[in-house]
């Protein structure tokens, strides 16, 4: 019959049309700025820059290591590096960039410079409203704006941020093991020479000092680790 | 310069002036029919076609220049870009010349998140296409809501995997970048026990249809000697009944695994392009269960392989895929540095789209319109 087709697929949009009114998943609709949607943890938008503690120029972790801004695909990220060192959260004393813009007009939110940063220093933020007049300066970055913390990071990626800061706390404490590690064996080193060989009591304290000057550099964790204390 | 963009006798290289009932008629580019900027100049002898030209490159971004500038992860983001429908199959035919070119293994359990992502684009490609092709037919809004709510579920999906619901850049050389998240695959195998209601539900609603079964059935039909002559490939090659899938050609990842078929066509007309889409969906659900039940445990990226840093050795690679639209093929050479010397992308849209002056000769101006949502392009991935 001729216009068989047609009915069966009125009939179709009628069932969603009246669907709609009793099943949720057939009425998509949400009315926007009134209510939104959920926002999906692994969403990303536009990079920030992590710190830790409460100052957000103290506590920025980025150390101005420039791989980021040399991976960028479209080249959206500015750094300048400082001439001098500041302490960093762990007290080790580091580079900080004295600009750090991004241009997020450029930006395309493809998240390499989050994958290649080796310090976790870099993240995706999910904020999307960005509305401006302003086409070019409002949309640059500076070092401020994008400053975020790193309670900020737990509320919008939990699980990721979660497993950044356990792999962030073995690393910290790794190298603060293997610093006391050694340290004991300068110790150890320096309480078994006298004994073995009665020698003048300048050789072993000559062979502990560069022992505890270069655990010193590998993990400058606060507690003093050095081995003449004990 | 200016004579190229006019619509003039030279730009449709006519040796003589038209002929006095000619009427030529330039559709584009900002022709809401043309799916994007892209520009046909038609000349026409009342409604029928008697020559058409396509012109493109109004979306043309160096795509290939600028990717002899960057490294090998950098330009994965860009790939995205080519067929901004389908990101997930763009990244894989890269992953897979760059993994040639550097002779990289895959993890398994990479390789099955690979084409479970593959297939579920394929999905929602085919779905974008449906909607569309009805759009551009005039079933106007209700088929194209009704193939974008599906859509948008899978997009879900991709957005809580890689973080973004197009521009996936998800694919790495060796693996994936991320695992899947914790429930992500009950989501998943939720959603794809839905799936073919809404493949049935899309069928009853217009297949039947006397109105498009007049408008899309012999009309523009593609034989098979000139899919073949043409290089045309994907569902448009196979809807003119031509046996090619790279999947089971070329066997690439793990497609040798499941059991799956390769519908054909035999008009090779729109209705049968049409109707193949519906065909291949319902294969793609059969491999994605297989491959959501079968997806094995373990690493997803082969360790040994730094994405960032990446040098492989002096050389050249092609690595193709069965995407969504045919066969999306890259090209690379390197010189042992950490870009690419030679970067070269086989678009199946373009070449696909080579034909379309011989579909649609004979035919009328609306005909036109459905002839070319049949071949189903993306303006990213012709113009580059």
């Amino acid at each position: 019959m001729v216009g068989e087709g047609i009915i069966k697929g009125l009939a179709e949009t009628a069932r969603n049309f009246f669907g709609s009114y009793v099943r949720k998943e057939r009425l998509t609709t949400v009315q926007y700025p009134e209510e939104r949607l959920p926002q999906i943890e692994a969403a990303r938008n536009f990079p920030f820059l992590l710190y830790d503690g409460a100052d957000s120029d103290a506590g920025l972790r980025c150390v101005s290591c420039l791989i980021c801004e040399k991976e960028c695909p479209p080249k959206c990220i500015f750094i300048e590096k400082s001439q001098d060192k500041k302490p960093d959260a762990v007290g080790k004393p580091q580079f900080y960039p004295t600009v750090f813009n991004i241009d997020v007009s450029v930006c395309m939110s493809c998240q390499i410079c989050v994958e290649v940063c080796p310090f976790d220093a870099i993240k995706m933020d999910v904020e999307y409203n960005y509305p401006t007049e302003d086409r070019f300066a409002a949309l640059l970055f500076d070092k401020h704006q994008l400053a975020k913390s790193n309670d900020y990071y737990h509320q919008i990626h939990p699980t990721e941020a979660a497993a950044v800061d356990a792999a962030l706390t073995a690393e910290r404490e790794a190298a603060a093991a293997k610093a006391a590690a050694a340290a004991a064996a300068a110790v150890a080193k320096a309480a078994a020479a006298p004994p073995s060989a009665a020698t003048p009591s300048s050789a072993p304290g000559n062979g502990a000092a560069p022992a505890a000057d270069k655990s010193a550099t590998a993990a400058p964790e606060p507690e003093p680790v050095g081995g003449e204390k004990r | 310069m200016s004579t190229t963009y006019a619509p003039s006798a030279e730009s449709l290289n006519t040796d003589t002036v038209l002929p006095e009932q000619y009427l030529e008629v330039s559709m584009g580019p900002q022709h809401p029919s043309t799916h994007g900027v892209f520009r046909m100049n038609v000349v026409l002898d009342g409604e029928q076609v008697v020559k058409l030209k396509p012109v493109f490159g109004y979306l043309h971004r160096n795509h290939e220049k600028i990717a002899e500038s960057e490294s090998y992860l950098g330009n994965m983001p860009y790939t995205d870009r080519l067929d901004y429908i389908c990101s997930i199959t763009n990244n894989w035919a890269y992953a897979i010349a760059v993994e040639k070119l550097g002779g990289i293994e895959v993890p398994e359990r990479a390789e099955y998140i690979r084409v479970i992502t593959g297939e579920l684009t394929r999905l929602q490609n085919h779905a974008c296409l449906l909607g569309f092709l009805l759009q551009d037919m005039g079933a106007s809004g209700t088929p194209l809501m009704y193939a974008f709510r599906e859509r948008e579920t899978i997009l879900d999906l991709f957005e809580s995997l890689t973080g973004a619901r197009m521009m996936c850049n998800y694919l790495r050389f060796g693996g994936c970048r991320v695992d899947l998240p914790a429930g992500w695959l009950d989501n998943a195998k939720a959603f794809l026990a839905e799936f073919p209601r809404f493949l049935d539900e899309f069928e009853r609603l217009l297949v039947g249809n006397e109105i498009l079964m007049e408008r899309s059935q012999n009309v523009g039909v593609l034989s098979r000697e000139l899919a073949i002559n043409s290089a045309i490939s994907g569902p448009m090659a196979r809807a003119s009944g031509l046996n090619y899938d790279i999947r089971k050609v070329d066997g690439y990842s793990i497609y040798n695994r499941f059991s799956f078929r390769i519908p054909l066509g035999s008009h090779g007309d729109v209705y049968d392009r049409y109707m193949i889409r519906f065909l291949e969906m319902r294969e793609s659900v059969k491999i994605l269960e297989q491959a959501m039940r079968e997806i094995p445990a373990g690493p997803i990226q082969n360790p040994a392989i730094k994405a960032r840093l990446f040098r492989p050795k002096p050389g050249e690679a092609y690595g193709r895929i069965e995407s969504p639209k045919g066969e999306l093929g890259f090209y690379l050479i390197s010189d042992g540095s950490g870009i690419p010397y030679r970067y070269r992308v086989r678009p199946p849209s373009l070449i696909n789209l080579t034909v379309l002056e011989d579909l649609c000769l004979g035919h009328n101006v609306a005909d036109v319109v459905a002839i070319l949502g049949s071949v189903d392009i993306v303006m990213g991935e012709v113009d580059r």
